[in-house]
């Protein structure tokens, strides 16, 4: 038998979208009205994240963290938590770039209306730079090789309160220090009486606004509380529903179902593909014990790549060096001796480069490179290596071939690193930042939404997540996403307050 | 183990499959050739779980391409890649990465992946190469 539920407002997805959302609607529960928040994956207690690689990566990322896109040449990272994604990001947070804000062109978007609501949300979750003090080598040679080879080094602020410098926070922080939503709005949203919901995979959304549920059951040896409500199918009605599930989450719930979405639905896709490059220092270096990620540079508009200081653990290096053999495993031995930088590629939406459904209505991205997308690839990489040499490493491992460039090389770079050592499937390319399918826009001829997230032609339809984006942010975006939510849940109260319910 | 326990996740494909992942393990990590016989079923056990929780479709592409890295140096060689020494079947594998076919380079990728996080996802690995990331942070070092 199904079970049925009945709510005035239901939100799909805990993340920096649905965790927002649920924080802002929740003083409306005063007043009478029904909230819930269904998240597909589980609440974890604070002991289970263990920084355990595979064991983390397992119970926190969709299929371990290795999402394919459907030509296999790239794998994409978002996670199913309590607090989506924002329990495996590092917390860096900024605001969205003005002269990207004004190239989309949203009717009714203004960059600061979201500049106002982004300081909000910074301030809420503690957003700060970190304390000199706490800066690892990794961090303090990126930028002092940055400053060396001429480039504007910038440094991130962070959402972290009382941080010990695991280093851990792609595994979600073992020391609860990274101001989530899983941390912040979520439990103030439950204080206010919203109702969350884990475990609760939303399958389809009717016309008639009935949400078909399927709650997991917990299995056996696996991380994670049980669901709060009996396993098994729920029909839940409800009258306004705000999809917040992430750009492929919440593409692919509104493409399996039956809904009059705008043809754009799904189009659109963008998610910075990122590469991690490595250099050996001649001598150790603090690189996996500190907050991972204090600096970057930002060549987004001049060369379509924005470089961050990164530290991952011993798979995702591994995986993310180009070849195999002896050259390969001394560079994995050489582990004390790395500095790490992250190459993140700023992509455009470009045709054909969208998110869409199985016939069992599981999501598939179709992306494609550019070239323009490898050209920034290309170009990051030989600014990572400038700054790897210019802050004195001996050697740098990069897509090239042979692929470890010695001091020798720093010279010559144009030369050995160039765009036909990126061919898709040579190399290991993956991204976290996965943007739209349900961009904003001016009407359903050209977008999904309207700039306060409200589904063209489906009023009582919301969204409120990356998917909004009509292309890429070129920074790390889960500030903008929150800011975009906020709006998303003013334009309900408003709504709320002019039908007068 | 008990007579109760649940068998151990195996390699899709079967016992000429072990031995093709091998070969191709050895290659991508010439230090695997060192570890012991508790540490190759570590690395099996590893990879079998991460290909047990994909689709089907995944674990016959796994195995059809494990099969398909076992013969298909013959036509080059003379000799199965299990067969070849070890620098042959570093060559084979080289030209298998740079191959202008998508579908080979992929497939390859998939493989020399699944050696990865079998061999460096052991806590016995993080530890051999140095990587000592420590929930307790700065105050661990001190």
């Amino acid at each position: 038998m199904i079970a049925s539920r009945s709510y005035d407002i239901v939100v799909i997805g805990s993340g920096a979208g649905g965790g927002t959302v649920a924080q802002e609607l929740g003083p409306l529960v005063r007043d009478g009205v029904r909230i819930l928040v269904l998240e597909k994956g589980p609440r974890f207690a604070d002991q289970e994240f263990t920084g355990r690689e595979l064991e983390m990566a397992d119970a926190l990322y969709q299929d371990g963290g290795a999402f394919l896109t459907r030509d296999g040449t790239m794998t994409l990272a978002f996670a199913s938590a309590y607090g989506g994604s924002t329990v495996v990001y590092t917390g860096t947070s900024l605001t969205a770039p003005a002269r990207v804000i004004h190239a989309w062109a949203i009717p009714g978007l203004a960059h600061g209306d979201l500049t106002r609501r982004s300081a909000k949300y910074a301030e809420q979750n503690n957003v700060h730079p970190l304390d000199d003090a706490l800066i690892n080598d990794n961090n303090r040679l990126f930028l002092e090789g940055g400053r060396k080879a001429g480039y504007l080094v910038e440094q991130f602020p962070v959402n972290v309160k009382g941080c010990r410098g695991s280093s851990l926070c792609n595994l979600g922080c073992p020391n609860q220090a990274k101001q989530g939503t899983n941390r912040v709005q979520l439990p103030r949203a439950e204080r206010a009486g919203v109702e969350i919901v884990t475990r609760a995979e939303v399958l389809r959304i009717e016309p008639d606004r009935t949400l078909t549920v399927h709650v997991s059951q917990k299995a056996a040896g696996t991380k994670g509380a049980p669901s709060e409500w009996a396993p098994g199918d729920y029909q839940v009605r409800t009258r306004i529903v705000v999809a917040a599930a992430g750009a492929i989450g919440t593409s692919a719930l509104l493409l399996r179902s039956p809904l009059p979405a705008p043809r754009s639905l799904g189009h659109g896709f963008t998610c910075h593909p990122a590469l991690i490059l490595v250099a050996e220092h001649p001598h150790p270096i603090t690189n996996d014990v500190g907050h991972p990620k204090s600096y970057f540079v930002d060549h987004a508009a001049s060369e379509r790549f924005v470089l961050e200081t990164c530290m991952y653990f011993p798979f995702v290096t591994a995986k993310s060096l180009t070849g195999f053999g002896a050259a390969h495993s001394a560079i994995m031995y050489a582990f004390p001796r790395l500095q790490m930088i992250l190459i993140l590629a700023c992509d455009h939406a470009a045709p054909g480069n969208r998110i869409a459904v199985s016939r069992a209505g599981s999501p598939v991205v179709h992306y494609r490179f550019t070239p323009e997308t490898i050209d920034g690839l290309v170009r990051g990489t030989r600014a990572a290596a400038r700054i790897f040499f210019a802050a004195g490493a001996r050697r740098v491992h990069a897509p090239a071939d042979p692929p470890l460039l010695e001091a020798a090389d720093a010279g010559r770079l144009e030369e050995r690193i160039t765009a036909r050592h990126f061919r898709p499937g040579m190399l290991a390319v993956s991204a976290a930042h996965l943007m739209g399918g349900c961009g904003m826009g001016r009407s359903a001829a050209d977008s999904v939404t309207d700039g306060w997230g409200r589904v063209h032609g489906i009023p009582w339809l919301r969204v409120a997540d990356a998917s909004l984006f009509p292309d890429a942010l070129e920074i790390n975006p889960y500030l903008t996403i929150m800011a975009l939510a906020d709006r998303v849940a003013e334009g309900i109260r408003r709504d709320l307050a002019a039908t007068g319910a | 183990m008990t007579p109760s326990s649940p068998a151990p996740p195996r390699l899709p494909g079967g016992g000429r499959a072990r031995g093709v992942f091998r070969a191709v393990a050895a290659c991508v990590v010439p230090d695997a050739t060192r570890l012991d016989a508790a540490q190759w079923d570590e690395v099996e056990a590893i990879v079998a779980r991460a290909i047990a929780a994909r689709p089907r479709a995944v674990r016959r592409q796994v195995a059809l391409f494990l099969e398909l890295l076992e013969w298909l140096p013959l036509f080059r060689y003379g000799r199965r890649l299990s067969r070849l020494d070890p620098a042959r079947r570093a060559r084979f594998l080289d030209l298998l990465q740079r191959a202008p076919v998508l579908l080979l380079r992929r497939g390859f990728w998939g493989v020399r992946t699944l050696v990865l996080m079998g061999y460096y996802g052991r806590p016995g690995a993080a530890a051999d190469i140095g990587y000592r990331a420590d929930a307790r942070g700065w105050e661990a070092r001190r």
